[in-house]
């Protein structure tokens, strides 16, 4: 019997001024995580609407992270607590939903903190490869 | 339905190490849309950016997508190479596929099959992107300061020098603010009315410049370029044109008893005053609060002594509108109120003064004449303590104080102690400080001269009580180098206040959109590379209203955000970021939610008419964004329940298409 490596498929969103540029950083220090990790880019990381995450679990990714400016940090001032806070009740509906807490995350990484985002990322991803696929909320149309 | 070009980067080895480039090339040819798809050694070279401009015309295309480094190095560079070609340079989108993709993986086959995804999320995303053009706007060629310190009074020197025209606002009837209050400044020992007093008058000769004195900003509303702001001018009850400032009022007015603010209370002055000497402008100000004629309808004196007729009693406030192209706040700073500390007696006893206070005893304009005598009884003080950081680095009594260092009350007081000792040889000088901090051209160098030419007792330890005995005050003190009890009899005492943000800065914060820390000082756009500059754009941020500062430091950042200024003020148009926010009239409900999770205050809301199918006209209420003023975060368009606002540049539409093109 054959044995494939279960690859998890992971969404980031990063916010422009701070996460995506850290994540920038670590590229430019060989910082190696793994190449589940597909980065969107949006200009703040109060630019992620919850159907974004939603959508991204129906279409069959297995984990959501969402990484932004540290609080006090947001380029546009405030961006950042309208993200914790959306993301506080995305995540309970979740939760109700009875999808592992797990599979989402919200992280603040600065532009400085390439050493960081790397290691958020290898972690998240063995979080969420040890939790295995995602089934609760994946479409199967979509799959057709 | 798009033409699209695909342009992949080998980046010499960076990418191509890591990356099978002409396999994703070749995999990106068959995506929705692409007409071309190709790869380069350097894309960004001139010989790349030729090949793209030319694939650009042989091939009409409407779209692009780059997959090189990151959009934050190159993407520039390609929007300038596709507007070159004609293109809409947002028909450009960029597949990071070196930083997020070939340094982090490390072997080939994971590395192309990620940038094959991270290319068709791209493809995706341009097939919906639109082109943008980004809106201009007009440049108001006027600035306005707030503030008329030292801080407001160089800011607009510096803009006026360059040709455009500023208005200065200042809430007390003169300009010059805390410096004019001072006695020497550290650490040349000029006199600080040597230095400020030109330049009051520089600011007040300039033809360029206005003054706006006992005056206050109540609205703001407009953007950068486009400010329009409402000044209330207090009535003085003089008129500002026709008083030549002889002072003759001054000095019959009855009412003899109000306490002079100037010299923080410690002396008289009359109802019509002129805050000092150098005051500019130097016109009398009727203070209403005491003026017998205006509460009661009985005296009159001022007006039957003033000879050109300058006084006028039927004086209203009026308001003034006026356009601005930017914004300067230069609201500077106060001590803090000295209430809360009565472990130093500064309620029960006149000897116990603050730093300010002490300034006034020793200036030649004060109440003294520049005679150092106790408060009390005019006794000249033989043993004087000064106790530092009196609610400043207050951590763990933030209710009381502050948590900051207020920065500037170590070389004060190193001023006061070294200038009692050159005048009174006699007196004992004592400092109890928890660390003295020196940072600043010759200023470790003068706090040196302090203690070793001048002989100032530098103890380091806190002062734990002073109780009034007498005519003494008992100090008990500790000090911790030698672990031991002190107990001194001084004859005066001067806490070194910690200093706060002035108290109309809040206020004024609201109405610029401007963003304040917990301590209500300014907050810059970046800490470092944007010093003078709020996140709001138009307004920057001069002097003490940003932080505790000296005077070098506050006229260099006058200096500086005045240069700021006219950077913007030389601009013609204004052009904005095109990604902005944008409602959909149609879907828009009117809800106001928008409204109100904008940072900038954006989004404003009117009633439009709507033609309906059925041919009526039905008015309704929808959001409409500013977008000289919009920054494109994108918290509205979650915030909005209906759907109706979107992000130009990261629709719905285009991150859904992204999020479907990762998830396939």
């Amino acid at each position: 019997m054959q044995v494939t490596e279960y690859k998890p498929l992971i969404v980031a969103f990063c916010c422009n001024w701070c996460s995506y540029a850290g994540a920038d950083l670590a590229g430019n220090n060989r910082l190696a995580y793994p190449a589940d990790v597909k980065i969107i880019r949006v200009p703040c990381s109060c630019r992620v609407n919850p159907t974004f995450i939603l959508r991204a679990f129906q279409r069959g990714a297995d984990g959501v992270i969402i990484c932004g400016c540290h609080p006090g940090d947001c380029h546009y001032t405030s961006g950042n607590y309208y993200t914790r806070r959306r993301m506080a009740l995305l995540f309970s509906m979740l939760d109700y939903l009875g999808i592992e807490r797990e599979r989402t995350r919200v992280e603040w990484v600065s532009a400085a903190e390439g050493a960081k985002f790397a290691a958020t990322m290898n972690d998240f991803v063995s979080t969420v490869a040890a939790l295995g696929e995602n089934k609760r909320l994946e479409d199967l149309r979509c799959k057709k | 339905m798009q033409r699209i070009g695909v342009f992949v980067c080998h980046c010499g080895t960076n990418i191509a190490g890591t990356v099978d480039v002409k396999a994703v090339a070749e995999a990106l040819q068959y995506e929705p849309g692409v007409v071309i798809s190709k790869e380069y050694q350097y894309m960004c070279s001139q010989a790349g950016q030729d090949l793209i401009k030319e694939a650009i015309k042989e091939n009409n295309l409407t779209g692009i997508v780059v997959c090189s480094c990151s959009p934050r190095m190159h993407e520039a560079t390609f929007r300038k190479t596709a507007a070159a070609a004609g293109l809409n340079p947002y028909m450009v989108e960029i597949a990071n596929i070196r930083e997020q993709c070939s340094w982090v993986h490390k072997d080939i086959p994971t590395g192309t099959e990620k940038a094959i995804i991270l290319g068709k999320a791209a493809v995706a995303k341009v097939n919906l992107n639109a082109p943008l053009t980004p809106g201009e706007s007009p440049v108001t060629k006027r600035a306005l300061v707030i503030g008329g310190g030292i801080a407001g009074i160089q800011t607009a020197l510096d803009i006026a020098d360059a040709g455009f025209p500023v208005d200065i606002v200042e809430t007390k009837p003169t300009i010059g603010g805390k410096m004019a209050q001072l006695d020497k400044t550290f650490p040349t020992l000029d006199c600080a009315a040597c230095i400020l007093t030109p330049k009051m008058v520089d600011v007040a000769q300039n033809d360029k410049v206005r003054i706006f004195s006992y005056s206050e900003v109540t609205d703001v509303s407009g953007f950068v370029g486009n400010f329009e702001v409402t000044i209330k001018r207090r009535a003085r009850y003089v008129k500002e044109d026709i008083c030549t400032g002889c002072g003759l009022c001054t000095e019959k007015c009855p009412q003899k008893k109000v306490p002079n603010e100037f010299n923080l209370g410690m002396d008289n002055r009359r109802a019509i005053y002129i805050p000092f000497a150098q005051a500019v402008p130097k016109v009398a100000t009727i203070d209403p609060d005491y003026c017998t004629m205006l509460k009661s309808g009985k005296c009159g004196v001022c007006s039957k002594v003033c000879t050109v007729g300058a006084i006028d009693y039927q004086a209203k406030d009026e308001y003034l509108t006026e356009k601005y192209g930017a914004i300067v706040v230069a609201t500077g700073f106060n001590p803090i109120s000295m209430e809360k500390f009565d472990e130093f007696a500064y309620s029960q006893s006149k000897d116990v003064i603050t730093s300010l206070e002490l300034e006034r005893l020793m200036n030649a304009a004060g109440p003294t004449g520049g005679t150092l005598l106790r408060p009390s009884d005019g006794e000249h003080p033989h043993t004087i303590v000064f106790v530092q950081c009196v609610g400043s680095r207050c951590a763990s009594c933030a209710e009381k104080g502050k948590e900051y260092c207020s920065k500037i009350c170590c070389m004060y007081t190193a001023k006061h102690a070294m200038l009692i000792r050159d005048k009174y040889p006699d007196t004992d000088v004592y400092v109890f400080y928890i660390d003295v901090r020196t940072p600043g051209k010759n200023f470790d160098e003068f706090y040196r001269r302090a203690v070793e030419e001048y002989g100032v007792h530098y103890i380091k330890g806190m002062v734990g009580k002073v109780s009034p005995e007498g005519n003494k005050l008992k100090v008990r003190a500790s000090d911790l180098i030698d672990g031991k009890q002190l107990h001194i009899d001084a004859d005066l005492v001067v806490l070194a206040a910690a200093i706060e943000p002035d108290k109309s800065a809040r206020p004024l914060a609201t109405m610029l959109t401007a963003s304040m820390d917990t301590n209500d000082f300014f907050t810059e756009a970046h800490p470092k590379l944007r010093p003078v500059e709020s996140p709001t754009a138009g307004v920057f941020l001069s002097g003490a209203c940003q932080g505790p500062k000296d005077i070098p430091e506050t006229v260099s950042q006058a200096g500086a955000a005045a240069s700021k200024v006219i950077g913007l003020l030389c601009k013609d148009k204004l052009t904005g970021n095109p990604c902005v926010a944008h409602s959909d009239e149609w879907m828009c409900n009117g809800c106001s939610t928008c409204e109100k999770v904008c940072p900038y205050g954006a989004i404003t809301y009117q009633d439009k008419e709507f033609r309906m199918p059925d041919r009526t006209v039905k008015v309704r209420r929808v959001a409409s964004v500013n977008e000289a003023v919009c920054q494109g975060c994108g918290a509205c368009t979650v915030a909005c329940m209906s759907g109706a606002m979107n992000l130009k540049g990261f629709t719905n539409q285009q991150i859904m298409a992204e999020v479907d093109a990762i998830c396939k």
